[in-house]
């Protein structure tokens, strides 16, 4: 650090009284301000990790408090543990087929309400209310709407098909993951759907229409103007839901705990099962530390793939 | 193109609209429409799509058992700990922006806090509050939830600082006044359109935040995500309950979001998309 330099985002040599108000006390003003913000995170962020890096590799259980030093032992057990490769696997299948849904729905609904549509504002505000509402209180409401006895979820099937229809949404291995997917998709497409719809707002109009006179087709209008301008925010939204498919919780802990079985378990679900039920302290710990490297490369590989990394 | 069909084609594109908007609304209607019902109502088979009349006695259950005292302590988590947020975020915030504090290994720390699963932390995090006492205390909550939400309004308030332009700061420094009263005098009120917008947010993610209520709450500081989940019992369901609950915690979060509405594509994209 070169001294007090202002970030200005415009030119860099303006003749700074910024620079030339730098008595001591305004060198020290700008660790003053983040002092309190960066303690509070260190100690919620830093703290755990220490702790957990630790005791990952001691074996520490509900029965005992053994602190003694086991190494990777901890990291050994959890890669033999097939319960934990299938919560993996469980998350991904959410990850795989929750992202595309949500992204090319969310896609689809933007290019509708693209252009001008009477009472398109109070349709987009109607539309931003899944994102806010609760992720529990959203599974917890999927969970009346697919209820096979009183939900109107079979009742409507009831009236496509013309006969009775009881799905056991909640509890038939069948049906249950397409009840988490749809609950999941309905949250958050609109948030795709927002996300996108801004970013087409902002493509080039004249450029299009030129393309559209030259006898471009709409998909190589697509990909040749749409998509390239579209990129940055689609990658960012993209990003951001991956990252929060990876850690799904709520919305099965809402319909399903995880059940039947384990037949729904992810990775966070079997993470509190493992702390909060089994108490195995350690390999807890282990998980989360396998669950942040994971998290790292696969962040940093999608990083590099779409090229946003500045 | 087609300008001879401009008038089907925007009918079509209306009507496309209203039936999407029409199913992703319907779960929410479904919701506030149990809350209105009868008890025999919400058990009758095939399901009642519409009550013969609004009561609310479902709200009334939980005014008289106490139940919504679990809307009171989210209420008082969400805005302390997002008053303090606020406050210490934006200070980190105007550091980093006009004096690169840090410079980008204090940034790419922050966010990154964000990105790690909360449950990876949730265990140490819980053994730390039982050494500390604060397991189930409004305490507790409000130092996560500050912590939790810090990274996210450093870096929405450092572009919201980086929009404002400096020449605003440098005259007040000409004019005599210290660092932090330009901070306090110039940078806040030129922000307080952001300031809003991202304690919108926080709210929200405070308001809504599930596991580690879960986790480190027992009775006393229940908030309501928690409560919700409490209706759901091995035998029955409490649905009137569910559903009322569900009601007098979104209505809040609802409203302010309608008022909202010109910064939500910003605020949820984490500043990606300049609304």
């Amino acid at each position: 650090m070169t001294g007090v330099q202002a970030n200005t985002g415009t030119g860099n040599n303006r003749p700074s009284v910024w620079m030339r108000m730098g008595s001591s006390i305004d060198r020290r003003f700008k660790y003053y301000m983040i002092f309190p913000a960066v303690l509070i995170i260190l100690l919620i962020g830093l703290f755990p990790a220490v702790y957990a890096l630790i005791t990952s590799m001691q074996g520490i259980t509900m029965m005992e408090e053994d602190t003694s030093f086991y190494g990777l032992m901890n990291y050994k057990e959890l890669m033999n543990d097939s319960r934990f490769w299938e919560s993996l696997l469980h998350t991904m299948i959410f990850v795989i087929i929750a992202l595309p849904a949500e992204l090319i729905l969310g896609l689809l609904m933007a290019y509708l309400f693209l252009e001008r549509l009477p009472g398109r504002q109070v349709f987009v505000a109607l539309l931003v209310l899944p994102v806010v509402t609760s992720p529990i209180i959203a599974g917890a409401n999927w969970r009346l709407l697919f209820d096979n006895r009183y939900g109107p979820v079979n009742q409507v099937l009831g009236w496509i098909t013309g006969e009775p229809v009881t799905i056991l949404w909640t509890v038939d291995a069948n049906y249950v993951y397409l009840a988490i997917l749809i609950a999941e998709v309905w949250q958050w497409t609109p948030f795709m759907f927002l996300l996108l719809l801004a970013a087409l707002s902002n493509v080039d109009q004249s450029q299009m229409e030129a393309a559209e006179l030259d006898g471009a087709s709409f998909t190589s209008i697509f990909k040749k103007i749409v998509l390239p301008a579209i990129w940055p925010v689609m990658a960012i939204a993209v990003l951001i839901r991956a990252l929060d498919l990876f850690r799904l919780f709520d919305v099965v802990w809402a319909l399903t705990r995880g059940g039947p079985g384990t037949t729904t378990e992810t990775v966070s679900m079997y993470a509190y099962v493992l702390g909060f039920r089994q108490f195995e302290t350690s390999l807890t710990s282990a998980l989360a530390f396998v669950v942040i490297f994971m998290l790292a490369v696969t962040i940093t590989l999608i990083l590099r793939r779409m090229e946003i990394d500045r | 193109m087609m300008r001879g069909d401009k008038g089907t084609g925007l009918a079509l594109r209306y009507v496309a609209a209203l039936a999407i908007t029409t199913i992703f609304i319907f779960p929410i209607y479904w919701l506030a429409i149990i809350s209105f019902k009868t008890p025999n109502e919400i058990f009758a088979f095939p399901p009642v799509w519409w009550p013969e009349s609004i009561q609310f006695a479902n709200y009334a259950v939980l005014f008289k058992d106490g139940d919504v005292n679990a809307i009171w302590n989210s209420m008082v988590v969400s805005t302390v700990s997002t008053v303090i947020a606020m406050l210490l975020g934006t200070m980190c915030a105007y550091s980093i922006a006009r004096f690169r504090t840090g410079g980008n290994f204090l940034s790419d720390w922050l966010i990154s806090n964000r990105m790690i699963p909360p449950i990876a932390i949730a265990f140490p995090i819980f053994l730390l509050y039982v050494k500390l006492g604060w397991i189930d205390t409004y305490l507790g909550l409000i130092v996560l939830y500050t912590a939790f939400n810090l990274p996210y309004v450093i870096w929405m308030m450092r572009g919201y600082i980086l929009d404002i332009p400096i020449e605003l700061e440098e005259s007040a420094l000409v004019d005599g006044c210290s660092r932090w009263r330009v901070f306090r005098k110039v940078v806040l009120p030129m922000t307080r359109g952001g300031m809003f917008a991202t304690a919108v947010f926080t709210f929200i993610f405070a308001w809504n935040e599930f596991i580690f209520a879960l986790i480190l709450t027992r009775s006393s500081v229940t908030t309501f995500p928690v409560q919700v989940t409490h209706y759901f019992g091995v035998d029955s369901t409490f649905w009137a309950k569910i559903s009322a609950m569900s009601m007098l915690g979104m209505l809040p979060i609802f409203i302010v979001v309608a008022i909202m509405q010109k910064f939500i594509v910003r605020g949820i994209s984490l500043g990606a998309v300049k609304g």
